[in-house]
């Protein structure tokens, strides 16, 4: 049973906030998913290894040359606000702390 | 100009010889989608202008009779980023991007002269069975507009059912082609893992994403993914091959052939309707010269779980980018980093959304890593073994694509976990890395049902060949929405 409190731990850890009647929701249908999931701790996996990925191969190498990359005005199309050819965003410091 | 009347092979002769143009078919495209779309919802963002230069440029230089693909419209999912074009995988978080590259497959379709008329709807960043997770329209099935399309890649399966286009991609994480191809009919193909290239897709679960076709026939698909495959280098877990016709053995006979049919695949909670078609598939293939026999896919029961760990701990680091920084929606008046951030995330992405990012890092928490996310990676590893067993004696897996028939918009979008179980048939494919398809295998009260061929690792050819030989057998490609000729 996963409790009200540890969403709101995740929640933090993801960077998203919750109103206190979505959270109630999400725990809800969190705990009927992790129910769900709970069935795999039936199946025996002693000394079974982990799949991440099926590729077999390993340290794919290209030649380290230097190529032409996408002009800095472009990289800048979909920045939401900028200033003096800058990314803008809000103060990092908290003045207060100061 | 009809899609339902014609194929790529037909256009790429009649562009040859004369008959039409590019430019011609571009319009009638267009015309289509006007004409249908305002019913169907398929489509986010049309590429009109750009298309139809793009085709009379290729009216100009003149259509090669080698250049199978030129000059033939071609829809896109809308997670896959096109130059110029807005992308937005369905999602308030990316609403106003334009991408400033083409992704790999969108740079190889155009290197064959193919047209891109517009971008498809779907569930938001490809999480969702229904396309009813977009955060802008709900795609209707083309059989019938009460019922969903299936998703994620929705909007391109109904858009070529429709007969708005004849080809589209999509992606595949869990089944996001096969499932939507399923429900409205039509073939849809995902390769082998490291097949195609994943340039330019945005991300899901990376080790499971796929790219892939939907189309009304088997020979359209092999055409269309033989312009997709090949090794890339921006995308390191693209193999790199020998260049292979996938397509080389359609229309040869399937005599000989082996194909598996597991019991798992007609259990429980698998319709009456849809076991009887894949029943009656089993039977022509038999009829044919093949032989079937039932087999077991012990783990099958776990992919779902397996499956919802995975992708959901691959979404939550992939989804971490969306930050509100350098695009993508940012939250209004926000006042620290930190609430940047935070309600940036919030506001930007869907409740669905927010339930995978919220179990994957769940699942990857410190205390939690090992019950969840590394329990789920090694039956994985058991669900592969499962597939290498049986494909020690059989060139094929056959089954049904889907337990059910497309059901109702709105019956299942509130119940996360009912809507989940909808991907159990599909799933592991995906873990397992292998290339499948799903393609008309009848009808059940007048809706299409999906028959899911599964293949070794790289034998996509294999795939097409029965895919081909049960298509050729049958009249259901002929039989399209509203009036079954």
């Amino acid at each position: 049973m996963i409790t009200k409190e540890s969403v709101a731990h995740v929640a933090g850890l993801a960077k998203l906030q919750f109103t206190d009647e979505e959270l109630q929701h999400f725990t809800g249908q969190l705990d009927e998913i992790l129910n769900m999931v709970d069935q795999l701790s039936e199946v025996d996996t002693e000394d079974v290894p982990v799949t991440t990925q099926n590729v077999v191969l390993e340290n794919v190498l290209r030649a380290d040359e230097a190529t032409m990359v996408t002009p800095r005005a472009e990289l800048m199309r979909n920045v939401p606000t900028e200033k003096d050819g800058l990314i803008q965003v809000p103060a990092i410091i908290d003045k207060e702390e100061d | 100009m009809d899609y339902y009347k014609t194929d790529i092979e037909q256009l790429h002769s009649d562009l040859v010889a004369g008959k039409t143009t590019s430019a011609d078919l571009t319009d009638a495209t267009f015309k289509a989608i006007a004409a249908k779309d305002d019913d169907v919802q398929a489509f986010l963002a049309l590429n009109e202008e750009t298309a139809t230069k793009d085709a009379q440029d290729q009216d100009a230089q003149g259509i090669a009779a080698d250049a199978t693909l030129a000059g033939i419209p071609v829809a896109i999912k809308d997670n896959i980023v096109t130059k110029d074009l807005t992308t937005t995988a369905a999602s308030k978080m990316l609403a106003n991007f334009v991408p400033i590259y083409d992704a790999t497959v969108i740079e190889r379709l155009r290197q064959a002269g193919m047209i891109v008329v517009g971008k498809t709807n779907m569930d938001e960043f490809a999480m969702g069975s229904s396309t009813e997770n977009s955060a802008f329209k709900t795609t209707k099935n083309a059989w019938d507009h009460t019922k969903v399309p299936g998703g994620s890649s929705g909007g391109s399966a109904a858009a070529v059912a429709s007969g708005e286009v004849l080809v589209a991609l999509g992606s595949d994480t869990g089944g996001s082609i096969r499932q939507p191809a399923a429900f409205n009919g039509i073939v849809g193909f995902k390769p082998t893992y490291g097949r195609v290239s994943r340039w330019g897709l945005i991300a899901f679960g990376s080790s499971l994403d796929a790219i892939g076709t939907l189309t009304r026939s088997v020979r359209d698909s092999a055409h269309v993914m033989n312009a997709i495959v090949g090794a890339d280098e921006r995308d390191t877990t693209t193999v790199p091959r020998a260049q292979e016709d996938l397509g080389a053995k359609i229309g040869q006979s399937i005599k000989g052939m082996k194909i598996a049919l597991p019991k798992e695949y007609l259990g429980e909670g698998v319709d009456a309707g849809v076991r009887e078609r894949i029943e009656a598939a089993a039977e022509q293939f038999r009829a044919m010269g093949a032989t079937v026999e039932t087999v077991s896919l012990p783990h099958t029961q776990y992919a779902v779980p397996t499956y919802y760990i995975i992708a959901s701990s691959e979404a939550s680091s992939n989804l971490q980018r969306f930050d509100g920084i350098r695009y993508g929606f940012r939250a209004k008046d926000v006042q620290s980093l930190e609430s940047v951030y935070v309600r940036s995330r919030s506001e930007g992405f869907g409740d669905e959304v927010k339930r995978r990012i919220m179990l994957g890092t769940f699942s990857l928490s410190a205390g939690f890593y090992d019950a969840y996310f590394k329990k789920a990676a090694q039956v994985r590893t058991l669900i592969s073994r499962d597939f290498e067993d049986v494909f020690k004696d059989y060139d094929l897996v056959m089954g049904p694509t889907t337990p059910t028939p497309a059901f109702e918009v709105g019956s299942k979008v509130t119940d996360p976990l009912t809507m989940y179980m909808n991907d159990i048939l599909t799933i592991p494919v995906n873990l397992a890395g292998l290339p499948a398809a799903s393609i008309n295998g009848g009808f059940v009260d007048g809706m299409p049902i999906g028959l899911q061929l599964i293949g070794k690792a790289f034998d996509e050819a294999t795939i097409y060949q029965a895919a081909a030989a049960f298509e050729d057998a049958n009249d259901y490609k002929d039989q399209t929405p509203g009036g079954q000729n």
